[in-house]
């Protein structure tokens, strides 16, 4: 298929491997930023190929995995209000909250129990559920990084401009970079590279990481999510740390350009505003969430339902956060694979298909 | 019929039931023993000698009725046929259960009995006996129409098919390209449109089996591919014989349409459901010759060997990727939703 089996090609996969053992003289270890890559990289076994000196540690880039559960207690709150319809991505559904056991601890349980949860592919899907239950509440769980918030500002203008009076957005949106700057300010790992999350940077731009070699000395190298994409990022990242010269190297010219998609960011801007953010296993990291602008306080629903939602726990155990800093790899935590497992799962991180533990767990690693 | 809709009275027993029974159901499905209009088809059996009789059930709910390639009657005849055929058992009779929800367009209900006829005629069972209730509109969610369908038939002598039969050093056939089914649903719902054809590929196996038993007898054991994928199925006879299985990933036929709507959806589509392939276990020995004999078939012109049974990492599945890695390909876990970015 074109544009997938050129960047799947084993023989140039072999050769690269080849030309990364040459060339990784010493040991160096890498952050993938993104569940993707984490997915992607398991998926092929390209963390067992890599040359040894050569280390892959996966980073917070889940946008279900970080959602605090304090963000998800809120969603089964509102989904359980009488007349409310909850309109969310599918992962969203499993993810379980900060509730004790035995009470209604996710969204998949509250629907059990007659809360209308609706799975969307598109915002868009969203907005034609509120069209057609005028007499409901409609609202939409946003969750996501740089990549997805656009939609999600997209059909909040396009509710304004119809003046649709039952839709709003639950907005426990997260911006990457400044996650990257709370993991590399921390100094729990020692880390000789970022790959960089090649969708977010689309929207973003090559050029928003540019802090990272200005301001901490680190290459990084933005990469698509096919594996041959994500061998030349690597060897990109060692080609820098080899040299001592760190740069943004953008290895996914075919998809990310310098500035990235202007049109999505002034639509972000347009309809939010940047505020601290609860990331599970970061805690609140300054300048790293968008909330809705005033102009739009219509369609928040923070306003609209201002509900409490009791002070949550993280289960007992679960090292999600340590996992999502690259901290430990996933088969570190006491829980993975056996008391916490994609069907049982105890922390997000088993839960999503970008999850790192559920990717590790699936792929047997 | 003279109505346009299904109505709570068709379920009621009275003479609206008796009407739809006469109608549709009959009309269409042409079994004598139907027309008797009892309470239970009754028969004869003739079972030769060492022969056993083999019985399964399944329900079908699949939304939209229609799709490309199949509909809800077709895959209620062919799943029942298809679940016979993996034990080797040749089908003879079906039972077909209805739930009709009130509202249900006569048109829409005529044919899927239409295509269950078709279908059962095609695989060469008879539906002989069945049941129709009628439930409240929203009681089955707007989908209108839910099957049951029941079926019995007959193992030969000396066969004896199981997914605990797998032997290390057997070899692991797939019939042809998976994921079909699933992505042409998938993409219906989602309203994804592919410049390729992307179709169910529902059919009834009994007849590739039964070539395929022909060629080689020791078959250990078949399996369809349905729900939860080539990945899942493979997993249950790993871990029903206790033993390990390897899969080479270059081997597994997928169609550039279904690979385009997986990549799409951000699916996998060794997890995507079949109903009209089958993976089969055989010995060594027997791997070319029965290869032969399904290529030989309409359903099995792509079999294709994709991989062997193992000593080591008993009740596992392992993947050999095309770069080159081993890698475990567990069973599917939970339901299949697309990702978030």
């Amino acid at each position: 298929m074109k544009f997938l089996d050129e960047f799947r090609d084993p023989a140039l996969a072999r050769k690269l491997l080849a030309g990364l053992e040459c060339r990784a003289t010493r040991p160096v270890r890498f952050m993938e930023f993104c569940g993707g890559h984490t997915h992607a990289i398991l998926r092929s076994g390209l963390r067992q190929l890599l040359p040894a000196n050569i280390r892959l540690s996966s980073g917070p880039g889940c946008p279900v995995c970080v959602t605090a559960s304090s963000g998800i207690d809120r969603a089964i709150t509102l989904a359980r209000q009488p007349g409310v319809i909850l309109a969310t991505f599918g992962d969203m559904i499993r993810v379980p909250g900060g509730r004790p056991r035995g009470q209604i601890n996710s969204l998949q349980e509250a629907r059990a129990v007659g809360a209308d949860v609706r799975i969307v592919y598109s915002t868009l899907d969203a907005l034609d559920i509120a069209r057609s239950n005028s007499a409901r509440e409609v609202i939409f769980l946003g969750v996501g990084f740089e990549t997805t918030a656009p939609t999600i500002a997209a059909a909040v203008v396009q509710a304004e401009s119809e003046r649709l009076p039952n839709f709003s957005v639950l907005s426990l949106h997260k911006l990457t970079p400044p996650a990257t700057r709370a993991i590399l300010d921390a100094g729990e790992v020692q880390l000789s590279g970022i790959i960089g999350p090649g969708h977010v940077t689309s929207i973003i731009g090559a050029r928003a990481w540019q802090f990272l070699p200005e301001e901490y000395g680190m290459p990084c190298a933005v990469s698509g999510f096919e594996p041959l994409d994500i061998l030349q990022a690597v060897a990109a990242l060692v080609e820098m740390a080899m040299a001592g010269k760190p740069a943004v190297s953008n290895q996914y010219g075919r998809g990310v350009k310098p500035e990235g998609n202007v049109v999505a960011q002034e639509l972000l801007k347009r309809v939010f505003h940047i505020v601290p953010a609860e990331w599970r296993g970061l805690g609140v990291v300054a300048d790293s969430g968008l909330a809705l602008r005033d102009e739009y306080r219509s369609f928040d629903a923070l306003g609209r339902f201002p509900l409490p939602v009791e002070a949550s726990q993280e289960p007992v155990g679960c090292r999600c956060g340590d996992v999502l800093r690259g901290v430990i790899a996933p088969p570190e935590c006491p829980l993975f694979g056996r008391v916490c497992t994609p069907d049982n799962p105890v922390g997000p991180c088993m839960v999503s298909g970008e999850g790192a533990c559920a990717a590790f767990l699936q792929y047997g690693v | 019929m003279s109505d346009s809709f299904v109505v709570l009275a068709h379920g009621s027993g009275g003479r609206l039931t008796h009407d739809l029974i006469r109608e549709v159901f009959a009309r269409h499905f042409r079994s004598p023993l139907l027309a008797t209009q009892d309470d239970s088809a009754v028969w004869s059996p003739v079972v030769p000698k060492g022969a056993r009789l083999a019985m399964t059930t399944d329900s079908y709910v699949v939304q939209p009725l229609f799709f490309p390639g199949g509909d809800i009657g077709q895959l209620a005849v062919c799943g029942t046929v298809n679940d016979l055929a993996m034990v080797g058992a040749r089908p003879l009779y079906l039972s077909a259960g209805f739930i009709l929800e009130e509202g249900l367009s006569f048109a829409d209900l005529e044919r899927v009995v239409q295509s269950m006829a078709r279908s059962a005629t095609d695989s060469g069972v008879e539906i002989v006996t069945g049941d129709t209730k009628v439930v409240d509109r929203g009681r089955a969610g707007g989908d209108g129409l839910f099957i049951n369908t029941a079926g019995v038939g007959i193992v030969p002598p000396g066969v004896s098919l199981s997914g605990a039969n797998a032997r290390v050093g057997d070899r692991v056939i797939l019939s042809g390209p998976i994921g079909m089914h699933g992505m042409a649903i998938m993409t219906l719902r989602e309203g994804l449109r592919f410049s390729l054809p992307l179709e169910s590929d529902c059919a009834p196996l009994n007849g590739l089996v039964e070539t395929m038993l022909e060629a080689g007898p020791s078959i250990r054991c078949l399996r369809d591919p349905t729900r939860g994928g080539l990945a899942t199925t493979l997993n249950e006879i790993a871990g029903q014989s206790r033993v390990g299985i390897e899969v080479d990933e270059g081997s597994i036929p997928v169609p550039e349409a279904v690979r385009a709507a997986c990549e799409l959806l951000g699916l996998d589509a060794l997890y995507v459901a079949n109903e009209g392939k089958l993976v089969a276990i055989v010995p060594a020995a027997d791997e070319e010759r029965v290869l032969e004999a399904m290529r030989g078939h309409p359903l099995g012109q792509q079999a294709t060997s994709i991989g062997r049974v193992v000593p080591d990492h008993a009740g596992r599945v392992v993947l050999a990727t095309t770069l080159g890695a081993r890698r475990v390909l567990d069973m599917l876990s939970g339901a299949l939703l697309p990702r978030i970015c």
